[in-house]
């Protein structure tokens, strides 16, 4: 991409940092994190359907990423976070705690908890209604039957009639057909072996394997709970080695390549 | 026939059997020797305490006010009610026929108290005391209707004083020294001189409105413009008052008699109709079994149980609040759907103990509840707590090979993999000053293992407060970190 958008993306990470996000009519929001951001003109749009599924045993660093990416583009309203129950026993409840350490207020948090997935599906489709939420979240695990792309039209609908985005975080599910705007394939970075130090904040590894607005990549990005926006990592550097775009030329093949070996 | 004290008592009698002269209290070993082909069976007392509440059910159609008499009379407050139903001779007629028509040997009356119907209607069938004349109504009964104990029937019976109008002829201090005072009041109410109110089965509504259906309805569409209907004569009586519905119920009056009572919660007072119509509607859509509506419905009753006080409000463009009722009516709705206990919101709760530190309450109650939460994470620093928690903890193990001490591995859910990282230990000790018998004191430490996942894992006490060993370690994985 030219550095003309690049220059948009980081112009629009100034403006929403200085809370001016709402000047732009249905902008694009930045994650802040430039090459991402680049490819996705600037970053993810309200009122949109994204997906984000977890490498199997990341469920919680997907969990981290859907929370970090809900935030971003809630901007101060509220997020409601429907979750199944066998997804709590399974990979462990939403803690409080949890999203106040990662620099999140859990006090904007409203937890639905739905026995099945149509459950889950239709309480989206009403909370979506509401456009003073700042996005929903649904968590499914597995694949359930409803999930099919005419549910994923209906809730693309929804989305953009009430301008309110909804992040599907999928645990344990392939990647089908859908009308998602992005689609991101998580998986947690492990930490370089450094003795004196601690973990630092949340990294992890990215995979845009859809991308309505340009083209998919992999970057290595960490949550800054300080700032709540996505960045370079910080610490052991020349360790990610996977903290370039691919070229433009193999990209879908790298992309087909990453698919496959994510399934 | 019931057992007291080891002997078989009958306690109902058929019309018959009544006849020849059987009593409701007598041994069944003596009736049988009055009459040995006498049929007895074992009395259903839940049986029949279960159908006297379900005609108590159905009359509420009548009255709101309905009181059990048990062992086999409802008391019906029908003050006020009468008018609706042509009066009070055309209400009784009408109520017990309607009995009648289901096969119920049924026997009433009215009067100005509730004491003097119930004498009325066990001797004097059908009658309406006219108001005033309640003495003279119940003169000539013998001294059974007033219902007394058996003691004290059997005293007055052998004082020759076998009718109400001889009791009521006695000093009002002498029966009190004998009776005592509970006995005479008991006369006084009787006679209409004294009143008590009945005590109804449920508290009565603040609130209710209803409809009548000459052909019993069964559509959905009618019942919810009916319910909808009601909500706006509720809504303008709740306005008159400033006052706004935390809860709503809805009673579904069946022509054959069944009724179906369904409620919603509101998080904050509601006086909007299309916001309880609403409600009501994901409500009747989420129900497991349906509202049979049967033959239809023939009356429709929309009661406001819980009321609070709520100003009006002056028309509001500030977005915030808007979007705050939004948001509120947007949980009433998810409450009415799925629950009241499955929308949540975080509340932090003041102890150190990590799966009780935020806690998930029902959203509904918290409306404006300002809480402050404490992070324990250093700047720039990990996330000292995990995102994910198992609400019960799930037992790991730490493995060591012989020929490599330094490398450790994890075994969790039937997979091992070499940690890498592994921090800590953070003690947390149990609280000792809430509970005589604390949990042991556990080590946490975090743990990475080399494809990137971060576990919270702890060591359960090893020693307690004393330094004694308590039991062996064991290792748990309470969590998981982004």
């Amino acid at each position: 991409m030219s550095g003309g958008s690049e220059k948009i993306a980081a112009l629009r990470a100034t403006l929403a940092q200085a809370g001016l996000e709402s000047l732009v009519a249905n902008p694009h929001i930045p994650l802040g994190f430039a090459p991402a951001d680049t490819e996705l003109k600037g970053g993810l749009q309200r009122g949109t359907l994204h997906e984000i599924f977890a490498a199997s045993g990341h469920e919680a660093s997907a969990t981290g990423f859907a929370a970090g990416l809900a935030w971003r583009v809630a901007g101060k309203k509220k997020i409601l976070w429907i979750r199944q129950d066998y997804s709590a026993l399974e990979f462990g409840e939403l803690s409080a705690t949890g999203f106040l350490e990662l620099g999140l207020d859990p006090s904007r948090i409203l937890l639905l908890c739905t026995a099945r997935a149509d459950d889950a599906i239709k309480g989206a489709s009403d909370a979506l209604t509401c456009a003073a939420l700042g996005a929903v979240v649904i968590e499914i695990p597995g694949a359930p039957k409803i999930l099919d792309l005419v549910t994923s039209r209906r809730l693309t609908l929804a989305c953009s009639q009430s301008n309110v985005p909804a992040f599907l975080l999928r645990f344990g599910a392939k990647p089908e057909a859908s009308t998602a705007e992005t689609r991101w394939v998580i998986r947690a970075r492990a930490s370089p072996i450094n003795e004196e130090e601690d973990w630092g904040q949340p990294v992890f590894e990215t995979e845009l394997v859809r991308n309505r607005h340009g083209r998919t990549g992999q970057w290595v990005m960490e949550w800054d709970c300080e700032t709540g926006f996505f960045g370079e990592p910080h610490r052991g550097k020349p360790a990610h080695r996977l903290a370039v775009v691919s070229a433009a030329g193999d990209r879908q093949a790298a992309a087909a390549l990453e698919q496959s070996r994510f399934i | 026939m019931t057992k007291v004290k080891s002997a078989l008592v009958i306690s109902g009698l058929d019309r018959k059997a009544s006849g020849v002269g059987l009593e409701v209290g007598q041994p069944l070993a003596n009736a049988r020797a009055m009459l040995p082909e006498v049929k007895a069976m074992a009395a259903n007392e839940s049986g029949d305490h279960a159908l006297l509440n379900r005609i108590a059910d159905w009359s509420e159609r009548f009255t709101p006010f309905v009181a059990l008499d048990p062992p086999r009379a409802l008391l019906l407050d029908v003050s006020g009610c009468t008018h609706l139903f042509g009066g009070e001779r055309k209400l009784l007629d009408r109520i017990l026929a309607a009995l009648r028509k289901q096969d119920f040997a049924v026997r009433g009356a009215l009067a100005a108290t509730a004491m003097c119907a119930r004498a009325c209607s066990r001797y004097r069938d059908g009658l309406v005391v006219p108001q005033g004349e309640e003495d003279k109504a119940i003169a000539k009964l013998p001294i059974d209707a007033l219902y007394l104990d058996a003691v004290t029937t059997h005293a007055f019976r052998r004082a020759g004083l076998k009718t109400i109008g001889q009791v009521a002829d006695r000093g009002r201090a002498e029966l009190t020294a004998r009776f005592g005072a509970a006995m005479v009041f008991t006369l006084e109410h009787a006679l209409g001189k004294a009143e008590r109110p009945i005590t109804p089965r449920a508290p009565l509504p603040d609130y209710s409105a209803e409809r009548n259906f000459a052909e019993p309805v069964a559509t959905e569409a009618v019942i919810h413009d009916t319910l909808i209907s009601l909500a706006q004569t509720l809504c303008e009586a709740l306005e008159n008052r400033s006052e706004g519905a935390r809860r709503l119920e809805a009673a579904f009056f069946r022509a054959d008699g069944a009724v179906n009572r369904i409620a919603i919660e509101t998080g904050s007072p509601t006086r909007d109709a299309r916001i309880v119509g609403r409600l009501f509607r994901e409500k009747l859509d989420a129900l497991a079994d349906p509202l049979d509506p049967g033959f239809g419905f023939d009356l429709i009753r929309l009661a406001a149980s819980h009321t609070q006080r709520c100003e009006a409000q002056a028309a509001d463009f500030s977005a915030d609040l808007n979007e705050e009722r939004e948001i509120r009516f947007l949980v009433d709705r998810l409450a009415a759907r799925f629950g009241p206990h499955r929308i949540l919101a975080f509340h932090a709760n003041d102890t150190h103990i990590p799966e009780a530190a935020g806690l998930a309450l029902p959203a509904q109650e918290m409306r404006g509840e300002k809480t402050t939460w404490h992070k324990i994470r250093q700047p720039h620093r990990a996330p000292r707590r995990p995102l994910r928690m198992f609400a019960k903890p799930e037992p790991a193990s730490y493995l060591k090979e012989v020929s490599h001490p330094s490398s450790l591995r994890l075994r969790w859910r039937q997979t091992t993999q070499p940690v890498i990282h592994m921090e800590g230990p953070e003690r947390i000790a149990m609280e000792w000053w809430r509970h005589v018998a604390p949990e042991p004191t556990r080590d946490y430490f975090r743990v990475e293992t080399r494809d990137g996942r971060r576990f919270w894992s702890y060591c359960n006490g090893v020693f307690d407060r004393d330094l004694k060993l308590v039991q062996l370690p064991h290792w748990l994985i309470h969590g998981t970190f982004a």
